[in-house]
């Protein structure tokens, strides 16, 4: 390959310069202020994990098959898997494989910024061409893979359920400017490319062109006007990026390494949630999958457009819209880029100011700690209700009734009422007070000498298990504890008559990840089948306390529709591991709803 | 003299008397305020009732008579579970109209 002109150099790339400059330097200097926006332990871990091989490997690996190939887009749905991956993983090979032609045929031109983008202009093949064919090939390959995925971006705008999305997001302005010069950008780079293709050399599909379209290609008063147009695109979509919701893009290599140093959300706007806002692409699959969106309600209050007003700084419906949330995380679950919908609104939850603030330091708990006091033994359980299974007795009766035919040694902890576990409070973004009820209850379990604590409340559970600390004390639910009372023969289930389906609750499922437990214990007492959508994709039955202020007459659709999916296999019984589930759900059922402590009992003898 | 006892302060409240400012911020905020019946079951299904004598019932008709100061102790204690909220006959969403209490409490001080 030889120079076609001396300079190396034309007025074209001038537009392209600019959009790449403005763009590097606006994502270059955004990451290093979100890193600053980070504690002090936060900023420490994420750079110590930047060098640490371990996450350095699932740093590369992760970006490479979510930035670049978008697996769980493909798990999704193939088409729109092949869509994303097609544009980003073509685009990159685009990328790369311009840099390699240059750094093998032009090493002397490789410091200009832009000549390996415009390649084929500065270029003239020679005799080695046959050299360059392989190369040829293969950019034509990937500008055709990106090109399909263009085509299907374009039909999936006028037809998005043939990518298996119901509803979607209107795109702003800027996100419509963005996304327009996006779809430029290739069909005006195969353009360009197709002028040259007789001089820089190019393979199946800009060598036909050139020669289909030799009334437009072949006047080179053409070309100039088509490689500047591409240049334009380029600088259009690159200037626009940091305003429309292509953010994500880079944005999402910035958080993928955040979230696999371990960081929480500590600040409501800033550092980890900035980041996680910018990397909402807007795709609204969300809009699908939150359960309040049921009958084309609450549609503007999830994830998507909490990130969206966020970003808007719009404080009043980033109040509304945190405030409605139930915190049953299947937005997260869906979310192809792992925004925390739950983390995020728990965080701004938090910023509110309080006239008056809870205090719990003066409770007295010396009677309850007397209660349950005993020496520490190995064998002791420690039972706690919880307040949801205090308006749900028969769960405690059941628990009571399954410990003795176990004999086992427990304690009921909260037998004549007790303290909160901390749970709502921590979801209504009230940390000091959860941190006065957890130490508290943690007094009182210390000094109980158990080993084990069993709860039969998810919503417990989860607070216990992330937020207690409780040294030489093994927290599990009951679902767990049941199983593993069967499993070591002290409680011996015998198969009844008549389905089930087991309904994973959110806090159980998605927000411990217990899946299976329940699942083995009810396969033994009887026929087990599943719900239409469960276990990470389970709905929530629409009881939940993650939510401030939408009231109960506003759940009835969501409680329905999350039996209509639950009931589907048509189970004689429905089953779940959550009094609030249990409760909520058995307001409408047309079928009994029991607790699976309470089926366990009465599959036992 | 002690007599050992005395003459219990006066309960009567001059409704010509009281401020309503919070008891009207709060039905803007939470118009179901309006609905309660005071039937109890708040008061009886409460975790905080136990341990500080907290009632969503006692809260709402207190500040209905401009017994402010105790309110807001009955306040404080609410661990915000939520069980009230289940029971409620009437559907108001109780655990709302606490945090509103809570964040409308010397709004105007502030």
């Amino acid at each position: 390959m030889i120079d076609r002109f001396a300079s190396g150099f034309d007025p074209f790339v001038i537009p392209f310069l600019i959009g790449m400059v403005f763009v590097l330097g606006y994502c270059i200097v955004g990451a290093i202020r979100l890193v600053f926006q980070l504690d002090h332990a936060d900023r420490k871990r994420f750079l110590v994990s930047l060098i640490t091989p371990k996450t350095i490997w699932k740093n590369i690996k992760d970006i490479f098959l979510n930035c670049l190939i978008h697996v769980k887009l493909w798990k999704r749905n193939k088409l729109l898997g092949y869509m994303h991956s097609s544009i980003a993983f073509g685009w990159f090979m685009l990328i790369v494989l311009g840099h390699i032609e240059c750094f093998v045929y032009m090493p002397h031109r490789v410091k200009l910024f832009y000549y390996p983008i415009f390649f084929n202009y500065f270029v003239a093949e020679n005799e080695y061409t046959l050299r360059g064919a392989i190369f040829f090939f293969l950019m034509d390959f990937f500008l055709l893979m990106v090109l399909s995925g263009i085509v299907l971006a374009i039909i999936k705008r006028v037809r998005s359920r043939l990518f298996g999305m119901r509803r979607t997001t209107r795109p702003s302005l800027l996100d419509r400017i963005g996304l327009y010069s996006l779809w430029l950008i290739f069909p005006l780079r195969l353009l360009a490319e197709s002028f040259t293709a007789h001089i820089s050399g190019g393979s199946f599909l800009t060598i036909p062109m050139n020669m289909l379209f030799k009334a437009f290609l072949g006047d080179h008063m053409n070309m100039l006007p088509t490689w500047w147009a591409y240049s334009i695109a380029l600088c259009v979509f690159m200037c626009v990026l940091p305003f429309t919701r292509y953010m994500h893009i880079p944005t999402e290599m910035l958080l993928i390494p955040f979230r696999n140093a371990g960081l929480t959300i500590k600040h409501a706007r800033k550092g980890f949630a900035k980041a996680q806002v910018y990397s909402c692409p807007g795709c609204g699959v969300c809009i699908d999958a939150c359960p309040m969106s049921v009958k084309k309600a609450n549609i503007k209050d999830t994830t998507v457009y909490l990130n969206r007003n966020i970003r808007r700084g719009n404080e009043k419906r980033i109040e509304e819209i945190s405030d409605k949330c139930l915190l049953c995380g299947k937005c997260t679950a869906v979310c192809q880029v792992g925004v925390d919908g739950p983390q995020m609104r728990i965080a701004q939850r938090s910023i509110r100011n309080y006239g008056l603030d809870q205090d719990y330091t003066g409770f007295d708990i010396s009677a309850m700690k007397a209660s349950v006091s005993a020496e520490p033994s190995p064998g002791r359980v420690l039972y706690f209700a919880g307040c949801m299974t205090a308006l749900t007795p028969a769960i405690s009766q059941a628990m009571e009734s399954v410990f003795r035919k176990a004999g086992v040694d427990y304690a009921f902890m909260d037998k004549d009422g007790g303290l909160c576990c901390g749970r709502p409070v921590l979801m209504a973004g009230r940390f000091e007070q959860a941190r006065e009820l957890i130490r508290k209850n943690k007094e009182i379990i210390q000094a109980s000498g158990a080993s084990t604590l069993v709860l039969s409340c998810p919503i417990c559970y989860k607070v216990f298990r992330e937020h207690y600390k409780l040294e030489g004390i093994r927290v599990v639910h009951h679902t767990e504890y049941m199983l593993e009372l069967v499993k070591a023969g002290k409680l011996v289930l015998e198969k009844g008559e008549g389905s089930m389906v087991y309904h994973d609750p959110c806090e159980l499922g998605r927000g411990c990840g217990v899946y299976e437990q329940p699942r083995e214990l009810l396969r033994q007492a009887g026929e087990l089948v599943e719900a239409a959508q469960n276990r990470e994709m389970s709905i929530c039955c629409g009881g939940s306390l993650g939510s401030l202020t939408l009231g109960f007459d506003k759940r009835e659709d969501i409680t329905r529709n999350a039996l209509n999916n639950l009931v589907s296999g048509d189970p004689a019984t429905i089953v779940t591991a959550c009094p609030l589930c249990k409760g909520t759900f058995a307001r409408y059922a047309d079928r009994p709803v029991e607790d699976i402590a309470e089926t366990v009992n009465r599959h036992t003898k | 003299m002690d007599f050992g006892f005395s003459i219990s302060p006066s309960s009567t409240i001059n409704l010509d008397k009281v401020d309503f400012t919070l008891y009207d911020r709060l039905c803007e905020i939470e118009p179901d305020a309006k609905k309660c019946m005071a039937c109890g079951s708040c008061s009886a299904t409460c975790t905080a009732g136990p341990w500080t004598g907290m009632s969503v019932r006692k809260v709402i008709l207190g500040i209905q008579r401009g017994k402010e100061s105790e309110a807001e102790k009955m306040l404080k204690g609410c661990m915000l579970c939520g069980k009230c909220t289940m029971v409620c006959p009437r559907g108001i969403n109780t655990r709302h109209l606490i945090l509103s209490l809570c964040r409308i409490y010397g709004e105007g001080e502030r």
